[in-house]
């Protein structure tokens, strides 16, 4: 390498020159150190793409619903039997024109244990859909129409391609009669995947081609309004009120040492506190999205308090000095200067938080929310549930349908967060300043 | 500005909340806990119940049939369930506790079986075992030569020739579960039970002799969902898995169930009783609640209805195992008068 070194080889001893294999050894290391780094970023990003993969692969069917073709007879007999004021036409029996139906496709089938698996063939919740096309029309009434109305989950499975045809009957879970009528309905045209709007607009069912969502996405919505309104002006001023204006001392020492281990206490904590304060001491009701709030609340807490303050303590000291030097009082000094420049910082974490709360399920389980719900909440106190309680309740049914329902609902789930998580991603990059 | 409307926002949630316990003192809604065996089954009848009747529809919490009854058997009033479902029957304990609170009627009602199957993949063979194999299998120690040892038994063959030479691998319930609950009555004691061994062993030995699980891995606590169960069992041909009838139903395809002593667990050999791991499905009803929360009275009619837990009922698709018609009948007249269970019976 350099003169130098070759001068003092040639007044010493000759030795063997090893720099530059040392160096290439050092430069090896250098690599191999790269390539560790690299592996486990692609380790992690292969993790990811397994379990984001699995869940589309699994989910992504639950999207689309299997509907069949039924030529329903609006039978005035049936409809106007006890009179046709709309109270009267809705205690209808609309199965009966339902099961028609399907008979009348399949005239063969006589007997009644067959003509009742007949009528599984449909969904449970096809009645209801004719009722609400006859009310929304009378005139329908007398008249023939041609309705898709939803196939029954079994079915719907069969249709996907979940259930294995090669397999022996007792081992299916559909029967031999049933594949024939669905084969039949098959050829003819009148069974077809349509988009499931049911899953966005419907609530929790024991039926998997009646249930939805929307019941949970708005009681997840609820809480985490409670939570928002809660945790983030409590936090906001802790923060200011701890790095602005708190002397420093052993008492303030003490309470950013618990706020930290509060950040660090398991979740479930928090629902057994707020089984036993909030539902028990105060009486707040069960289930609801207020009380959810509340838990979550808590739990947020010590998360934004720690960032609001990590954000407050990057606003450089000389922006305070310049405001105090030209006679802003403290509080002017925070209010108008040192808030604002951190509030991109306060307002990630905040979203951060949210976020984090927004996918918790355990608090909850304490204080009820992990319950049947069917009514969509229309308040704070309404039993309700939430997002991932809903995708937990899913993932213990039996219903082989319900494996499919819930990789959906954490698609959903998924798309929330990725939302929020993007909107603290943009604040930041938005609006940070960097001195 | 932003912090006068967020002042302004944290004191209207205040006053919000401080509103609250007002309007939790009524309730129009039925409120429902306990056992999440019967609650596949429970919510399927509110949600008809709901759709059928002008009653909102009630709320079913899954807190497990122990959790359900603790629940229950807090007081009377609106803050409190109505209903509690149960996967066994309530305890004398449990009647006590209700007792004890003030709540002195409570109308118990049947509503049918569940089988708890033993069940392996469908690719590995079938076997058929007895309850004294099932204990051999899973129990921590087992008698030799009149004495208490350590389980040697690693193999089903080695319990009994005609068993697969295959390792013992079996997925169960943890403690918590109801399941687990019956499990230990209806296999391990029956099974332990036929020993002399440990027949002749004092009351709470004997239990303990009885009910106590292998730790060498034989014996696998798999958690409270059924469905990770099932796919550990098809990923496995070697494991065995214990679980609800209902998880058996619909994996059809998948796994096939074991006989116990002889019988397979169907719909009938259940309802019979000739399975001999088949349990029944309860809930309970807080009789100082009907007619005060609305609702109730119609539920419990729709519950009982032959169209609902009858043998063609809807329950039945979903897996409930009827009980014999008289039965039924039987105990639709008592849940339908909401005569009240007697604690006499109970406490012995």
């Amino acid at each position: 390498m350099s003169e130098m070194a070759q001068t003092a080889e040639e007044a010493t001893v000759r030795r063997p020159d090893l720099s530059n294999a040392r160096l290439r050894k050092r430069y090896a290391a250098e690599r191999r150190f790269r390539l560790y780094g690299l592996l486990a970023v692609l380790a992690a990003v292969g993790m990811l793409a397994v379990l984001l993969g699995s869940i589309v692969l699994n989910g992504y069917s639950a999207f689309l619903q299997t509907h069949i073709a039924l030529d329903v007879h609006m039978d005035e007999t049936v409809i106007m039997a006890e009179g046709d004021t709309p109270e009267a036409m809705a205690d209808a029996n609309y199965r009966a024109l339902v099961f028609k139906a399907i008979e009348r496709r399949f005239p063969s089938v006589r007997d009644m244990g067959e003509q009742r698996e007949l009528h599984r063939l449909v969904s449970g919740g096809a009645p209801r859909a004719i009722k609400d096309m006859v009310l929304d029309n009378p005139a329908l009434v007398g008249t023939t129409q041609t309705v898709w109305v939803k196939a029954d989950d079994e079915i719907d499975m069969l249709h996907k391609g979940y259930v294995d045809r090669t397999l022996p009957e007792n081992r299916r879970l559909v029967n031999d009669r049933t594949l024939g009528w669905y084969d039949s309905l098959r050829e003819a045209d009148l069974i077809e995947l349509q988009f499931n709007t049911t899953f966005f607009t419907g609530t929790d069912s024991r039926e998997p081609e009646q249930a939805g969502i929307l019941g949970a996405a708005v009681g997840s919505f609820l809480t985490l309004f409670v939570t928002l309104l809660l945790s983030f002006p409590v936090a906001v001023l802790a923060a200011i009120y701890l790095e602005e204006f708190a002397p420093k001392n052993r008492l303030t020492d003490l309470i950013e040492v618990n706020i930290n281990n509060l950040a660090a206490v398991p979740s479930i904590v928090f629902g057994l506190l707020g089984l036993a304060v909030i539902i028990n001491f105060f009486g707040f009701p069960r289930s609801s999205p207020l009380v959810g709030g509340i838990v979550l609340a808590l739990m947020t807490l010590p998360t934004i308090i720690i960032s609001a303050r990590s954000a407050l303590k990057a606003v450089p000291p000389s922006v305070r000095e310049a405001a105090l030097g030209i006679g802003a009082s403290r509080i002017q000094t925070v209010t108008h200067h040192v808030l604002p420049l951190a509030l991109p910082g306060v307002l990630t974490g905040t979203i951060i938080g949210m976020a984090q709360a927004l996918g918790e399920t355990a608090p909850l389980l304490m204080v009820g929310m992990v319950a049947f719900v069917v009514a969509v909440p229309s308040g704070f106190t309404d039993a309700s549930t939430v997002l991932p309680v809903q995708i937990f309740l899913w993932s213990d049914s039996p219903e082989r349908a319900f494996v499919e329902k819930t990789s959906a609902a954490i698609m959903v789930l998924l798309a929330f967060l990725i939302t929020m998580n993007a909107v603290a991603v943009f604040l930041r990059k938005r609006f940070e300043r960097r001195w | 500005m932003i912090k006068k409307s967020l002042a302004i926002a944290a004191m209207a949630t205040v006053a919000a909340v401080a509103a609250q316990p007002a309007s939790a003192q009524s309730r129009d809604q039925i409120r429902i806990v306990g056992s999440s065996t019967v609650y596949p089954f429970a919510s399927t009848v509110v949600e008809h119940f709901g759709r059928e009747t002008e009653f909102k529809t009630p709320v079913i919490e899954s807190t497990g049939s122990g959790g359900g009854l603790k629940l229950f058997c807090a007081g009377i009033g609106v803050q409190h369930p109505d209903i509690t479902n149960a996967s066994r029957r309530i305890k004398a304990s449990e009647v006590k506790r209700c007792m004890d609170n003030g709540i002195k009627q409570v109308t118990e009602v049947k509503i049918g079986s569940d089988g708890i199957v033993i069940a392996n993949s469908a690719d590995a063979s079938a076997v058929s075992l007895t309850t004294k194999q099932i204990w051999l299998a899973l129990a921590e120690k087992v008698p030799q030569d009149g004495k208490l040892v350590m389980n040697p038994n690693q193999k089903w063959s080695d319990i009994d020739g005609s068993l697969p030479d295959r390792k013992i691998e079996v997925l169960g319930p943890p403690p918590t579960s109801g399941t687990r609950d019956a499990f230990n009555e209806l296999a391990m004691e029956a099974g332990c039970e036929q020993f002399e061994t440990v027949a002749s062993l004092p009351e709470g030995e004997m239990e303990k002799a009885c009910l106590t699980y292998r730790a060498d891995g034989a014996w696998i606590e798999a958690g409270e969902n059924d469905v990770l169960i099932v796919q550990k069992l098809t990923a496995n041909e070697n494991a065995f898995g214990v679980f609800g009838y209902s998880f058996l139903d619909q994996n059809r395809d998948k796994l096939q169930a074991a006989k116990v002593n002889g019988f397979e667990p169907t719909v009938s050999n259940i309802s019979s009783d000739k399975y001999p791991l088949s349990r029944s499905l309860w809930f309970y009803v807080k009789n100082a609640h009907v007619g005060v929360i609305p609702g109730i009275k119609e539920y419990v009619e729709e519950f009982t209805k032959e169209g609902t837990w009858g043998r063609y009922g809807y329950l039945v698709e979903k897996g409930l195992i009827p009980l014999p018609d008289d039965e039924r009948k039987a105990w639709r007249e008592k849940a339908r008068s909401f005569e009240p269970l007697n604690p006499d019976d109970f406490m012995g």
